[in-house]
């Protein structure tokens, strides 16, 4: 089946540390949010029939689509709640795409929020969810017995593990670790809805942040913000009288096999590699004709693998070839064009659809002072867990 | 739900592990000093953590061997602000991964007074930690 499905329109709220806005229910900013999405595209809110959403909206532990598809007022064909933590967004559009080749539907909205809700006056008891982040201590899961007693849960320590197994095996240059937060730092700077607009950084700054977990600096970690992004992925039909430029989704790939790292068939080949591999191949592609990358980085280390992994360089090359390109929107290897989630923040879910939001606005060639030169194709992944799900997308402006 | 309360000024108690049917047997094996793992008996592999079916065939025929409690760093981390409020006294933590030679690997902490002198590779020896109601398995240095 050949892929023709393309983005649309985007929309995406600024990163903000301390949130200035008013405060909504988490169904209240999805539908403002898929209104805005659908406004950019030009596409009216009754032609949507399909949804593909996370499990950010706080108001539905549960049978989240249909809450969604009733508090818009839509009939779906596509009801997709997306589970695959930071690789939801990535995994939310490509299911979009199949769906509508399919011919199941026409426009789907892919969307994630993640801002403040009203605070309830009348709070229940404190969720104990924040303590255990994504592991889970239920009796009975694999983690609860094996991994949280020794204090391996949530994301630090798991993936300061892959990057310690990673710099022993293959040297010690953390600089260059660094400069991965460095070129994506230059790009936020003039990106003005990134956290750290105007805010650039240096190696020595970024080595010499408080440490976390070793060889993790605080620098190297995401910055939790406030945000929302949506795209509303259409036929290519439809697409082409859409106000911008089709963005046609002409590759993906997912690949998962594991929660926890300890039980990764290999720590240093990620699943993206599959999944890349997959995308780049059903695009028709090599890693050399890539216009830019988006990469999924939750932390330095995340973006080193996943360059690695993806085929950019060959495995173990990945400080060398950090080294050796300018990774921001005015070098050779453009990644993460809007500052990345070190750079932008990281909004909930919706950080994993900056950068399918960041690669569209590249594409359709309205990314402000961040414009890149070339912009036909970008490669985009997403990572859930602990480098334990992911999924990669090849976008091709048409 | 969890049995950890999540506020209060107490300090919080690092979670025990709660064994279940599947898994007794490992932990009455470190109870008793001893590392006993899975190990199919359709197509030889071993299996951590404990399942109903082997992960390699997914076959059930599974018999509880005991293995030498020693393997090597496949990887590690000193977590210098605590990964979860449960372990703000015990930090800093060194949060590890052994490879034992039969292939699985455990999830563990190493013990030592020179975390700076730990490397992947190194070799590794067990120690049952018997101090709390469930028995842990530690690892420490081999040399």
């Amino acid at each position: 089946m050949p892929l023709s499905a393309c983005v649309a329109g985007v929309a995406q709220h600024r990163a903000q540390r301390h949130f200035r806005g008013s405060p909504l229910f988490s169904i209240e900013q999805w539908a403002n949010l898929a209104a805005e999405a659908l406004s950019d595209a030009g596409i009216e809110p009754g032609e949507v029939d399909g949804i593909c959403c996370g499990g950010d909206i706080i108001e539905a532990s549960r049978f989240v689509p249909a809450t969604i598809a009733e508090y818009c007022g839509w009939s779906v064909n596509l009801a997709e709640r997306v589970d695959l933590g930071g690789a939801s967004a990535v995994g939310a559009v490509w299911r979009a795409a199949t769906a509508i080749d399919a011919g199941l539907c026409d426009v789907v909205v892919c969307g994630f929020v993640s801002e403040p809700r009203p605070p309830d006056p009348n709070p229940g008891p404190p969720d104990p969810g924040y303590v255990y982040g994504a592991s889970s201590n239920e009796w009975g899961s694999p983690q609860a017995e094996f991994d949280i007693p020794y204090g391996n849960l949530g994301q630090n320590c798991g993936y300061a593990m892959y990057a310690r197994r990673y710099h022993d095996l293959h040297g010690w240059d953390e600089a260059s670790r660094a400069k991965i937060v460095v070129d994506q730092r230059a790009s936020a700077a003039v990106n003005p809805d990134a956290v750290f607009h105007g805010v650039p950084v240096t190696a020595d700054e970024v080595l010499s942040s408080p440490m976390i977990a070793t060889p993790l600096h605080m620098f190297e970690i995401v910055m939790p913000v406030s945000g929302a992004a949506a795209v509303v992925v259409t036929s290519q039909k439809r697409a082409g009288s859409a106000r911008h430029r089709p963005v046609r989704v002409a590759g993906f790939g997912e690949h998962i096999t594991h929660k926890t790292p300890t039980y990764a068939p290999d720590l240093l080949t990620t699943p993206v590699a599959a999944a890349a591999q997959k995308a780049l191949a059903m695009a028709g592609i090599t890693p050399a004709d890539v216009d830019m990358v988006q990469i999924y980085d939750c932390y330095s280390i995340t973006v080193l693998l996943t360059i690695e992994n993806s085929g950019f360089c060959g495995p173990g090359q990945g400080l060398a070839f950090v080294r050796d390109h300018d990774l921001s929107y005015r070098g050779d290897f453009p990644c993460n064009t809007h500052g990345g989630q070190l750079g932008f923040g990281q909004a909930g879910l919706a950080g994993g659809m900056s950068h399918v939001v960041e690669a569209v606005a590249q594409i359709q060639g309205r990314a402000g002072e961040r414009q890149l030169a070339r912009h036909d194709r970008a490669y985009v992944s997403g990572t859930g867990g602990v480098m334990s799900e992911q999924s990669a997308l090849v976008l091709v402006g048409l | 739900m969890t049995h950890v309360p999540a506020t209060g000024s107490e300090p919080l108690a690092p979670p025990l592990p709660r064994p279940t049917p599947t898994s007794a047997p490992y932990w009455e094996g470190l109870a008793a000093g001893r590392l006993r793992l899975q190990h199919c008996q359709t197509c030889a592999a071993w299996i951590h953590y404990p399942r109903v079916r082997c992960p390699a065939c997914f076959g059930t025929d599974l018999a509880w061997e005991a293995v030498e409690a020693s393997g090597v760093l496949y990887t590690f981390t000193v977590a210098v602000r605590p990964t979860a409020p449960m372990f703000a006294g015990s930090v800093p933590q060194v949060i590890g991964v052994v490879e034992l030679p039969v292939g699985v690997r455990i999830t563990t902490t190493i013990e030592t007074d020179d975390p700076d002198g730990l490397r992947v590779g190194m070799a590794m020896k067990g120690v049952f930690d018997t101090s709390e109601r469930v028995a842990l398995l530690r690892f420490t240095p081999d040399r």
